[in-house]
């Protein structure tokens, strides 16, 4: 079980998380301008690596809040946890 | 000597006394070129390389696999197999392979203990009864064999099964497919293999693809390999939960994200479990080898990973209905759990086809049941391979269907709750 840092609650088991796939997957802004294989990406295409991803969680049975992580897919460590509209850390 | 011989009883006497057995596969050393690489030497890719050579005459083929052949998830999973799925696509592709295990031991020359005991699909609220139902009125439009039982007739069935009502979760009722079972997995491997091996197919094990070549107008030319560059003009990738990584060689992205998926053992008992049963609701599926183990198998991590380990929180919860289901477990002993990593599409439903890139063909997106479409998913796939378009029973599953909205809703057909 991970230990998920929480940016508002702190270190909490990752049971009180729902997990929300890849972070940063943009809307089209105007969904009739884009084409289907644009739009089809947008909904289905995942990076889905074997290394450094950015990823939602959601503090479910916490704060209820939304939040990303940068974690290692291969080692399940966490390097980093920051607010919805921030950048990852580089 | 015929091939029958090879296994007779005065072999097995003449080996038991210390005589070692011959190698049944050849351990090839990669060649510059072959007319068609594949990538990954598990269940599928095996079968392919097979098909290849046996349908389609294409015997110069190399199978590429960084680690040990069947080592990945041929090796790790529960080795159920059944063909009850809802949507007509879904349906005649498992179909296809339910009929082609049935003669595959015959086929391969090679016992791959395909028993088919049943697959009891436990119902345990009033939607599971709708759902089953539906699903058995469905398969039995498509011809495939499913069946509805009370909760009395899945006792009869399956005597170990607790259906007493007053438990959190009680059996209403269950969906019994009779053709569905389970094989030996790695028997599948070793058998495509050695039969794949015999027909010219070189298998050529830790030797990672690192890369894939293209020329000008962007078509496969080969591979990069751990061994050096391979030179082919077709290359099938089969390379289950790493299909993300391999296929980003080529520059494309794919609908799929990688799950670890749980299993686990019991130590071995005399035979008490005469059926497969499986329960969505609780989340488990219980089996017995012929060794004697209770095959467990538990859910996915909530995360993408690529660990091949799982939360001990998840395989707990598993044993948690394991031993609800079946009370005269509890007192059982695990010996051991593993992880294999699965790759899941947004509609359950596999993708096996043609990809942007010229030359270049994938089969991934099996998610937790891989296993069961082994022979089917190679003999589609093959031939889809050989003639640069899909097979008939293949087309649906085309990776395009991401573009085109034809998706094949499969989620509840899929068992393992992602």
């Amino acid at each position: 079980m991970l230990l998920i840092p929480c940016p508002w609650c702190g270190p909490r088991p990752e049971s009180e998380f729902r997990y929300g796939g890849q972070a940063h997957v943009v809307r089209p802004p105007d969904p009739s301008a884009v084409d289907d294989a644009a739009w089809g990406a947008y909904l289905y295409l995942r990076d889905n690596p074997k290394g450094r991803h950015a990823e939602r969680w959601r503090h479910l049975h916490g704060c209820g809040r939304f939040f990303n992580c940068v974690r290692d897919t291969v080692s399940d460590r966490i390097v980093a946890s920051y607010k919805p509209g921030e950048a990852p850390p580089s | 000597m015929g091939e029958a011989a090879r296994f007779s009883f005065l072999s097995l006497l003449r080996h038991g006394l210390g005589k070692a057995w011959d190698r049944q596969w050849r351990d090839a050393q990669p060649k510059a070129a072959y007319d068609v690489v594949i990538v990954g030497a598990g269940g599928h890719g095996l079968a392919t390389a097979y098909y290849l050579a046996k349908e389609h005459g294409i015997r110069d083929v190399a199978v590429l696999d960084k680690g040990w052949l069947g080592g990945g998830n041929t090796g790790r999973n529960t080795t159920i197999i059944r063909s009850n799925y809802l949507q007509p696509e879904s349906a005649a592709l498992y179909e296809h392979a339910l009929k082609l295990w049935e003669g595959l031991a015959q086929e391969l020359n090679y016992n791959v203990m395909y028993s088919p005991r049943g697959v009891l699909m436990l119902a345990h609220t009033r939607h599971d009864v709708q759902v089953f139902k539906r699903h058995v009125h469905a398969n039995r439009l498509h011809g495939i064999d499913n069946e509805w039982l009370t909760s009395a007739q899945a006792k009869a069935f399956c005597p170990p099964l607790d259906v007493s009502q007053g438990v959190r979760y009680p059996v209403l009722g269950a969906a019994l497919q009779r053709r569905g079972g389970v094989a030996r997995h790695d028997a599948v491997a070793w058998g495509y293999a050695r039969a794949a091996s015999a027909m010219g197919v070189d298998i050529i094990q830790n030797c990672a693809v690192t890369g894939i070549a293209r020329d000008a107008v962007g078509a496969v030319t080969g591979v990069e390999t751990t061994r050096g560059p391979i030179a082919a003009r077709r290359v099938g990738v089969a390379t289950a939960g790493h299909t993300s990584v391999v296929m980003a060689m080529a520059g494309v992205r794919m609908p799929l994200e990688s799950f670890p998926l749980q299993a686990l053992v019991s130590e071995p008992v005399k035979p008490v479990m005469p059926c497969v049963v499986m329960s969505n609701t609780v989340h488990a599926y219980i089996s017995q080898s012929d060794k004697g183990e209770l095959v467990i198998g538990a859910g996915t991590d909530a995360y993408t990973s690529y660990s091949q380990a799982g939360g001990l929180h998840i395989s707990r919860e598993t044993l948690e209905a394991v031993c609800e289901l079946f009370p005269s477990f509890r007192r059982l002993r695990m010996l051991r759990n593993w992880g294999g990593i699965v790759d899941t599409t947004p509609d359950r439903s596999p993708i096996v086809g043609l990809t942007p890139v010229p030359g270049l063909f994938v089969n991934c997106g099996w998610g937790t049941g891989g296993f069961k479409a082994t022979p089917g998913s190679g003999h589609v796939f093959a031939a889809t391979i050989a003639r640069g378009e899909p097979h008939s029973i293949a087309a649906p599953f085309s990776l395009d269907r991401f573009v085109t909205g034809r998706l094949i809703d499969e989620a509840a057909a899929a068992a393992v709750a992602h």
